[in-house]
């Protein structure tokens, strides 16, 4: 079917299948940041925000896209500046292999608009659906907490 | 150096600096060997072995040929080179043949490529074999009755062994003796990218290969093997690799040749990415090891013998068994001074997955053991853990267990004066006696271990252990690092480039450190044991070297100024008389001069001697040593157990990149935590049950400590580049042995397996009762 949506600001309108997963439809659109670490919604490394909220994009289908506002990882810093998000993933070294990287940026992002002055046991909760396992976590959360204060 | 003068502070090593890689990765830039795109890719699906042992009878592509946009589906007949992989022993067939045995649930039979990965998998499905199934051989002891044979020789491949001192008169001379057993399960290494290669064909060059892994000079010789091209018509190209931890060491090199055999026959580019099942059922883990230990000990706590036997499950195929084994020889009795050692390790075939390396290869396990039994036996003495490590550390003159004099950077004794300090150690141990009384169903404990780690391959893989690189500076100033290892993830970039940037005297963000290429560096041996820092950067070194000395003697010549008495820092070079010049402008200069301004760098290890019959020689180059001290809380009314506080020591010789180091300690920490307490790889007639992240349950960023103290110890190694050792593997090997140890510490009973999983756990304190 023909799905109509907003991608990272842009209105898009795009042929996908109907059983095709919103992973893959957004990767063939070009959004290479969105991950497939598992593809059964246990990793999070294809965590996208629709309508606001964190969802993981494996366990979702393209036609279910319609109509909604999606932000990947690309529309973050589409500019060529980071968002403080990002930034703030960069500056405390949050960042090794970068897999799950994006979708740990996106998870931040959405569980931050929520809660912008979390506790580190709320961040821990908030996060706890990206997998990490390189990092150990310890400087995402410092990440998260950082990302908190500037915003 | 020749010619320049030497300085005393460095002015980018020992900094904090940022990851060169961190804006590439966090805005989705980086690019994974899946999100390459390429005109008329064709996708690549494996059709895997239905049982853990069986004859294949028949191979029936038919129905799968047919298929609308099938483009290949391939046997072990289109194999044209040969059909046997295998890093150490060429004992893997690529693609099983008729009348021959599957050994496991993920040796392949066929190979799919197809348009759409959608039609790849169907097509798979299609595929239709004629099995005889055979009783399969799934436990150590029935692999060491040897009733039913894995391969034809047998089911021990290998055995190594130590003998030094005399064991008997070691035990005659002790005062207490113990002796137990010990179980460590299977490890997943869960990197969050699976594994993937893409091939393309190409008419005049050959195949090149982009993908994700650690060694692509083991990719670059296995591919033409199978293909029976030559190497030099195989370029191997690594794309950004999204965590590895040994997973991604020998298993691309079977990854690709798979892939290259569909590119070869379809002559389009394919791209084959395990689905996260795939990669669990098929490719190498840690390997579980059985071992019984015996100690003996003198009543002031001084170790006077030990012995060990261990049987390591290899699995179906030997893959890295025989190196993995060695490391677990060399480590199996610790970190001590110990007179008399005696050490038998076999290696042993089984119809289930094959093992291979993941972090610390082949020492964890052994590690885990050891330490329980040297807490075990501070406790019989009345002692404390830290007190009898201190007592029988090894220093400088000390021998290690293969007899090796240590001569120089040994940090061990300090790692555990910090490990103590950090913890403020009594007041912990005060702590946990004040909780303990206070509650009745939770209960905390402490765990000590304290560890030796081999740097690089060692005496068993000298052949391997030599790397290579190739530095350009361009006449901007700008320069390029080609270097022979990989970045996985654990900053080999980030380090490589400090190096670079020390070297030649350059600012940091001038440098430009390249994926690595078969086609510019000399095979540098894989990227693994912790290798990268000293065999990589010191080859990366002395190129930077050879440059710089060429710059200064123009800069000398043209300012007519003494040699000796210019400096290179930071993008400026300067004379003590205050002449000065840009990096840049100087590079540009030497261009017009037509100065060479390219070089390449070479590194060797040392040799090493060893004797193989009796275990006794220098196994490694230097080691680097750690101690840990880790607090647990243990629910005793559910065995549930989490890590609440973390401490821990590592020498590593010099810090060169302390960000990265902190990274990889914490990384390491966490999953050393989740291989002691919950990691499960869980099997049904040899087929692994729990092959995706909702099955196979590895920490989350809820199962963290509340605290992890990290230390540094700095004790120069005079051949490591300023002095520095490794890292990458030490950082997880202490933890599964300090959290099994504070388990035990807190319940009262003996942790002898890991992961000590809440069922096991729960099993002890049923015990007691
Ligand atoms: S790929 Fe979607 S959660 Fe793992
Ligand atoms: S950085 Fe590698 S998985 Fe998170």
């Amino acid at each position: 079917m023909l799905v109509r949506f907003n991608l990272n600001g842009e209105n898009i309108e795009a042929e996908a299948e109907d059983d095709e997963r919103a992973l893959d439809f957004l990767r063939r659109l070009g959004m290479k940041s969105v991950k497939e670490g598992c593809g059964e919604g246990e990793c999070g490394a294809c965590t996208i925000i629709v309508n606001g909220k964190n969802v993981v994009s494996c366990l979702m289908l393209a036609p279910e896209l319609d109509k909604t506002e999606v932000w990947t990882v690309e529309g973050l810093s589409a500019k060529g500046k980071l968002d403080p998000i990002q930034k703030a993933f960069v500056e405390v070294g949050a960042i090794q292999c970068g897999f799950c990287t994006p979708g740990m940026v996106m998870s931040a992002k959405a569980f931050l608009n929520k809660n912008p002055h979390p506790s580190e046991e709320e961040i821990k909760k908030g996060m706890e659906g990206n997998l990490c396992r390189c990092t150990g976590y310890f400087k995402i959360v410092d990440a998260v907490k950082r990302a908190a204060g500037e915003g | 150096m020749q010619g320049v003068t030497e300085k005393h502070g460095y002015f980018i090593i020992g900094k904090e600096v940022q990851r060169v890689d961190a804006f590439q990765k966090v805005t989705g830039q980086a690019k994974f060997v899946a999100d390459f795109d390429m005109k008329d890719m064709l996708y690549g699906v494996l059709v895997l072995s239905k049982y853990a042992r069986a004859r294949v009878k028949k191979i029936d592509v038919s129905k799968a040929k047919i298929l609308k946009g099938v483009k290949a589906v391939l046997t072990y007949k289109d194999i044209p080179g040969e059909n046997q992989l295998g890093e150490v022993v060429a004992d893997m067939p690529c693609l099983v043949p008729e009348g021959e045995e599957v050994r496991y649930h993920g040796d392949v039979v066929a190979l799919v490529a197809a348009d759409t990965l959608k039609i790849a998998k169907s097509a798979a499905k299609l595929v239709e074999v004629e099995y005889e199934e055979l009783t399969p051989i799934l436990t150590i002891e029935e692999a060491l009755k040897n009733e039913y044979k894995v391969h034809p020789n047998g089911n021990v491949l290998t055995s190594k062994r130590i003998r030094k001192g005399n064991i008997e008169a070691g035990f005659a001379d002790s005062d207490v003796i113990l002796e137990d057993d010990f179980y460590a399960h299977y490890q997943e290494q869960a990197y969050l990218e699976p594994q993937g290669i893409l091939a393309t064909f190409d008419n005049n060059y050959g195949i090149t290969i982009y993908g994700s892994m650690q060694c692509p000079y083991y990719v670059q010789s296995a591919v033409p093997k199978v293909l029976g091209i030559p190497m030099n018509q195989v370029r191997v190209i690594q794309a950004e690799t999204g965590g590895a931890f040994g997973g991604k060491e020998d298993v691309p090199s079977y990854v690709a040749s798979q892939c290259a055999l569909l590119a070869y026959h379809t002559k389009k580019p394919v791209l084959l990415v395990y689905s996260r099942e795939v990669d669990i059922q098929t490719t190498s883990k840690r390997h579980p090891i059985k071992s019984h230990y015996k100690l003996g000990l003198s009543r002031d706590g001084k170790l006077k013998a030990v012995e060990i036997t261990a049987h390591m499950d290899m699995g179906a195929y030997a893959t890295l068994s025989p190196i993995v084994m060695y490391r677990s020889l060399v480590h199996a009795a610790s970190a001590y001074d110990i007179p008399n050692v005696k050490v038998d390790i076999d290696g042993v075939y089984t119809n289930k997955v094959p093992c291979g390396a993941f972090r610390g290869f082949g020492s964890p396990q052994v590690l885990f053991a050891m330490e329980s039994m040297v807490s075990e036996a501070a406790k019989r003495l009345k002692m404390d853990p830290i007190d009898i490590r201190m007592k029988n550390a090894l220093r400088v003159g000390s021998r290690t267990s293969t007899d090796q004099v240590l001569t120089e950077s040994v940090g061990a004794v300090k790692t555990i004066e910090h490990a103590v300090k950090i913890s403020n150690y009594d007041e912990l141990k005060r702590q946990v006696i004040e909780f303990n009384e206070k509650n009745k169903f939770k209960k905390r404990g402490i765990g000590v271990s304290h560890i030796i780690y081999g740097v690089s391959l060692g005496a068993a893989g000298q052949h391997l252990d030599a790397a290579g690189a190739l530095v350009q500076v361009h006449r901007d100033g700008t320069i390029n690092v080609h270097f022979g290892n990989t970045e996985m993830g654990q900053g080999a970039k980030t380090v490589i480039s400090m190096i670079a940037a020390e070297a030649l005297g350059q600012k940091m963000d001038k440098i430009r450190v390249d994926n690595p290429d078969t086609s510019y560096v000399q095979d540098s041996g894989p990227t693994v044991a912790s290798r990268t820092t000293v065999f990589g950067g010191n080859a990366v070194k002395s190129a930077c070297e050879s440059i710089k000395s060429r710059m200064a003697k123009h800069f000398a010549k043209t300012r007519k100024v003494p040699i000796d008495e210019i400096t290179f820092e930071n993008g400026t070079v300067k004379t003590s008389n205050g002449e000065e010049e840009d990096f840049g402008k100087l590079a540009q200069e030497c261009y017009d001069a037509n100065v060479k301004m390219i070089e390449r760098g070479w590194f060797v290890s040392p040799k090493l001697y060893w004797n193989p019959e009796t275990g006794i020689g220098e196994a490694y180059i230097t080691y680097a040593y750690a101690t840990q001290i880790v607090l647990v809380e243990v629910d005793m009314l559910t065995g549930r157990t989490q890590v609440i506080e973390g401490y821990t020591s590592h020498d590593v010789g010099k810090k060169l990149n302390p960000v990265g180091l902190v990274g990889q300690v914490q990384g390491g920490f966490v999953q050393g935590m989740g291989y002691g307490l919950f990691e499960e790889i869980k099997t049904s007639s040899g087929k692994i049950l729990t092959d995706n992240f909702n099955t196979y349950i590895i920490p989350t960023i809820s199962d963290i400590p509340k605290k992890l103290v990290i230390d540094f110890v700095e004790d120069d190694y005079s051949q490591g580049p300023f002095g520095a050792k490794g890292i990458g593997e030490p950082s997880l090997m202490p933890t599964p042995a300090a959290v099994a140890n504070a388990i035990s510490d807190a319940i009262g009973r003996r942790i002898k397996r890991i992961p000590a999983t809440q069922e096991y756990v729960m099993n002890l304190i049923e015990e007691v009762k």
